[in-house]
């Protein structure tokens, strides 16, 4: 990744590296108490390698955070062990009780799943833990707010977004200072895209959560979505009866929310293919960008979600 | 749906090529450079249609996306019928509303040899600011012009604004030819106004093309609707072909002397110690002889440190260049840490502590000058002051204008004075080491961006003049320890009261004190200052000044100013040495002190006979964290004495 290239410039692939390289130290240089959210997704993947990348031979000097909703794919619960154990960083896994007490879930309460175990339990534990800046693997062009989103992004004591109210960012020079109550959302692979992420798995080998490549899978299809049966809280309906399909995924969530495409691509060069020829966008298999219209995610923001 | 050009796929690739051999095209994609540019024009000149239009031939538009584009264009759209390419860029609710783009939006495509970042800025007189901070990571600019309109007061202002952030590539698009029939007389006459302009204020070289963002004129390939734009009249080249192949920044900065910020300090263990940072300029191989600045020590690099991986380039490098991050070893035991820079030996920067720049002003809350604000540059973080300005331009005419201040959107060229010396270099020979922001000290928000142009003077050569009796000196003849005693609070709180109080009783335990009070001071040495904002915090400035030299003589020095503001009486408490400054808020509540009322101010001020009064239409900032606090309702002066005698002494 380092060779440099012919005629001396950098490949894109090397410069995005040294960004987040860079915006990963200023943090840690700059802020009190650092955290990396980390969803095992390819983008946390990412990220996670990218911090081992910017703190070697140290450990990043970081937690993980992973904010569950105890209703993710098992094989991402695996992945995630690993790689805490792998990275040598401390993980810390944060339930909303509230959520867990009242038996919030995706299949009876639709929205208020994410709102609850998502929105409310990471603000519950940023607040629990006292984080004043928390990575994320967020990436402008996933959606039109995030476009418009500045790589340090700050939260009012009650973590809402104003969109209206962005420091500027000029240079690489970021201003990490806060005042009190206030806390700090940094996306270290804003300037990634889809495409980039991928490639820099492949080139890296950097392990990724295997619903990523098409298997054999038990599904059934609602609403147009093809949902994996991934464990037995997974009500069918009269008659009904999972499939086995060869499927995939290109995002990942809770299972019951995150829909797979069905699939023959086994080898990450043929998932990179697929993507490339696909004409679909990536978030299009996700319900939460489809409330509220389309200022969906911008409004989810503002409340307060990632 | 509009026509897309069917010479699109020659330039941006692709399909063919990953359908039947998938490495090669990641192989290919994998060597790809990376290109930011801005686009900038006024609201109509077709800013965000061309975007969407590069997005769309670079098929970064998924069918999902463009089917909401279809439902979104038939019903918000400004084109008919037509796809609004617009809408697919503007994000946020509130501007689709307003049809305007309000803020910086990033955008990213790529073609076959490069990939891309856009920044799409907005043509809005009020923000300027946004402009500014997609300019500063630019490589190239892209400035739109409606060729039935020509050059407008916008398009001068966004030409000015690219120029001063240091664009080295500007783009005049002459957009919208098809309205125009492709006339080449209008093309030329437009190339004409803008070269005379461009001239004027330094632009030595742009590259102008006829375009049409909405039919897709000369965008990825030669149009057929342009035939005379070729010949060494024209550059003759589409804007994809130009933007793949002119030198982006971080390639001319390795010519450059090796300079590297460094951000932190890996110490995992005793044995290993390297320094983190992103390569400003230049490049640097084990065996390199550095230097760290400000210090001056030198060293030998070691090691250029990264994680190895499973690519064989990864790991110890032989060479690393400017734009990557690594983590350097010294041969030798040296101190370094966040805010040094390392440099080459023989060509290090200076380090100096007062210049001239460029301000961008960002803030609706105008600059106050003299007032401290938190400066960074590279990873250093200093205190620092700025002057009134010497001139702002207007960016409408580039005329220079005196000013007292800076507005929001404002660019002016003044002094900065920061309070130790940073290492930097002019803006012009390095955006990292010559480029700064300013932060505000209470709100901690971004007000400004500075480009330095060159120091006032050389911190190095100004010296102190070294003196034979030190402070220590004088402080141990008088067998006591110096300090401060700041005491703040509303007029009226009880503060010459009480700090005559606590001078009294020094002076009884044989203490060498100076009490130096606001209304004497303002008899003499600040008797030219009024109560202005700004006169008051350079009122605040000389006594703190003063006070210095009284400590550097041994003395204990009572003060009893008002001093209002956090951010002023912070600067004082930065030019004392640590532990020398003893903040003492004299705490009472302005009713209470109303009550009072000594010397009948408020009353004045209640009737307005008084302006800026301190509590009635001037504001009292309380400290954070003063050292120590007395509230008046609930002690004596007597008592308030005695406890700050304590805390003085130690007891």
């Amino acid at each position: 990744m380092n060779e440099v290239s012919s005629g001396n410039t950098l490949t894109h692939l090397q410069r995005l590296e040294a960004e987040s390289i860079h915006i990963l130290r200023e943090v840690v240089a700059e802020a009190e108490k650092p955290v990396m959210l980390y969803s095992v997704g390819k983008d946390s993947a990412v990220m996670l390698h990218l911090a081992r990348k910017a703190f070697y031979p140290s450990p990043p000097p970081f937690p993980l955070l992973h904010v569950d909703t105890t209703w993710k794919f098992q094989e991402m619960y695996k992945l995630r062990d690993r790689m805490a154990e792998e990275s040598g960083m401390d993980l810390l896994v944060y339930h909303n009780q509230e959520a867990m007490d009242r038996g919030i879930n995706p299949f009876d309460h639709g929205a208020l799943h994410t709102d609850m175990w998502k929105t409310e339990g990471l603000k519950q534990a940023l607040d629990k833990y006292g984080f004043d800046a928390a990575f994320g693997g967020a990436r402008r062009d996933e959606e039109k707010s995030r476009a418009k989103e500045r790589i340090f992004s700050f939260r009012t004591a009650s973590h809402g977004w104003d969109p209206k109210n962005q420091r500027p960012e000029l240079w690489n020079l970021y201003n990490a200072k806060k005042s009190k109550g206030e806390s700090i959302r940094v996306f270290p692979i804003s300037n990634w895209t889809e495409l980039d992420v991928w490639q820099y798995i492949h080139l890296n080998d950097i392990p990724i959560v295997p619903l990523y490549f098409a298997a054999k899978r038990p599904t059934v299809e609602r609403d147009g979505m093809l949902l994996m049966v991934d464990d037995d809280r997974f009500p069918l309906e009269p008659g009904e009866v999972p499939v086995e399909r060869s499927i995939r995924f290109r995002t990942l969530g809770c299972y019951p929310l995150t829909g797979a495409v069905e699939s023959e691509a086994a080898t990450l060069p043929q998932v990179i293919q697929e993507m490339l020829l696909t004409t679909t966008s990536e978030r299009q298999g996700r319900a939460i960008d489809k409330d509220a219209g389309g200022a969906g995610m911008e409004k989810k923001k503002q409340e307060g979600y990632f | 749906m509009t026509e897309a050009p069917t010479t699109t796929d020659s330039v941006y690739q692709t399909e063919a090529l990953i359908a039947e051999d998938i490495d090669a095209y990641l192989d290919v994609h994998q060597h790809k450079t990376m290109l930011r540019f801005i686009t900038c024009g006024s609201v109509d000149d077709g800013k965000s249609t061309l975007i969407g239009r590069l997005l769309y031939d670079s098929k970064m538009i998924f069918e999902d996306q463009l089917a909401a584009l279809e439902a979104d264009s038939k019903r918000v759209g400004t084109q008919g019928q037509e796809i609004d390419f617009a809408l697919l860029v503007d994000g946020l609710a509130a501007e689709r509303e307003q049809g305007i783009t309000i803020d910086v939006a990033y955008r990213f495509f790529s073609t076959e040899k490069r990939k891309f970042i856009v920044a799409d800025t907005p043509g809005h007189e009020q923000y300027t600011r946004n402009m500014v901070t997609g300019a500063s990571t630019a490589d190239l600019a892209v400035i739109l012009i409606d060729a039935r309109k020509g050059v407008l007061t916008q398009t001068r202002r966004h030409s000015f604004l690219a120029h001063l952030i240091g664009i080295r590539h500007i783009v005049l698009a002459v957009n919208k030819m098809d309205l125009v029939e492709y006339s080449q007389a209008r093309f030329d006459e437009i190339v004409a106004e803008y070269r005379a302009f461009a001239d004027s204020i330094g632009i030595a070289a742009f590259t102008a093309m006829p375009i049409s963002g909405f039919k897709g004129d000369n965008i990825t390939a030669p149009s057929e609707n342009t035939p005379w734009y070729t010949g060494p009249k024209y550059a003759g080249i589409s804007l994809i072909a130009h933007l793949e192949t002119v030198e982006v920044n971080a390639t001319a900065d390795q010519a450059k002397p090796f300079r590297m910020p460094v951000q932190w300090v890996n110490r995992p263990n005793l044995d290993f110690r390297g320094f983190s940072g992103l390569i400003a300029s230049g490049s640097v191989k084990p065996g390199d002889a550095v230097r760290v600045l400000p210090s001056g020590k030198t060293s030998t690099i070691s090691r250029i440190v990264t994680m190895p991986g499973k690519d064989a380039t990864d790991g110890d490098l032989p060479q690393a260049v400017a734009g990557q991050s690594v983590t350097l070893c010294f041969a030798d035991e040296i101190d370094c840490s966040r805010g040094d820079v390392i440099a080459m030996a023989d060509a290090p920067p200076q380090a100096a502590d007062q210049f001239e720049a460029s301000v961008v002003w960002m803030a609706d809350e105008a600059l106050i000058p003299g007032r401290a604000y938190w400066l960074k540059l590279g990873t250093q973080l200093v205190s620092a002051t700025v002057q009134a300005p010497k001139y702002v331009v207007n960016v409408n005419t580039m005329e220079h204008l005196a000013a007292k201040t800076l507005e929001l959107n404002a660019i002016g060229v003044a002094e900065v004075s920061t309070d130790k010396p940073v290492v930097f270099e002019s803006y012009e020979a390095n955006r990292t080491l010559g480029g700064f922001i300013l932060i505000d000290k209470i709100t901690n928000a971004t007000v400004a961006a500075g480009m330095i142009h060159f120091s006032l003077r050389r911190a190095q050569n100004v010296h102190w003049q070294a003196l034979d009796i030190t402070r220590e000196a004088h402080a141990g003849m008088k067998n006591q320890q110096p300090a401060v005693l700041w005491f703040t609070g509303l007029s009226g709180s009880g503060k010459s009261t009480i700090a005559n109080l606590v001078e009294k009783k020094l002076h009884r335990m044989n203490r060498h004190t100076f009490l130096l009070d606001g209304d004497n001071v303002r008899h003499g040495l600040n008797k030219d200052l009024g109560f202005t904002e700004t006169d008051r915090i350079e009122n605040i400035r000389r006594v703190g000044e003063v006070a210095r030299l009284m400590i550097d003589a041994g003395l204990i020095v009572i003060t009893a100013f008002i001093s209002p503001f956090r951010a002023e009486r912070e600067m004082v408490r930065a030019m004392m040495p640590d532990g020398e400054f003893l903040e003492v808020f004299i705490d009472t509540p302005l009713a209470e002190a109303e009550a009072r009322d000594v010397k009948g101010l408020y009353k004045k001020a209640r009737a307005g006979a008084l302006k800026n009064f301190t509590g009635i239409d001037s504001p009292y900032e309380a400290p954070y964290a003063p050292e120590v606090r007395i509230d008046t309702t609930k002690m004596t002066p007597e008592q308030a004495a005695d406890m700050i005698v304590e805390r003085l002494l130690g007891w």
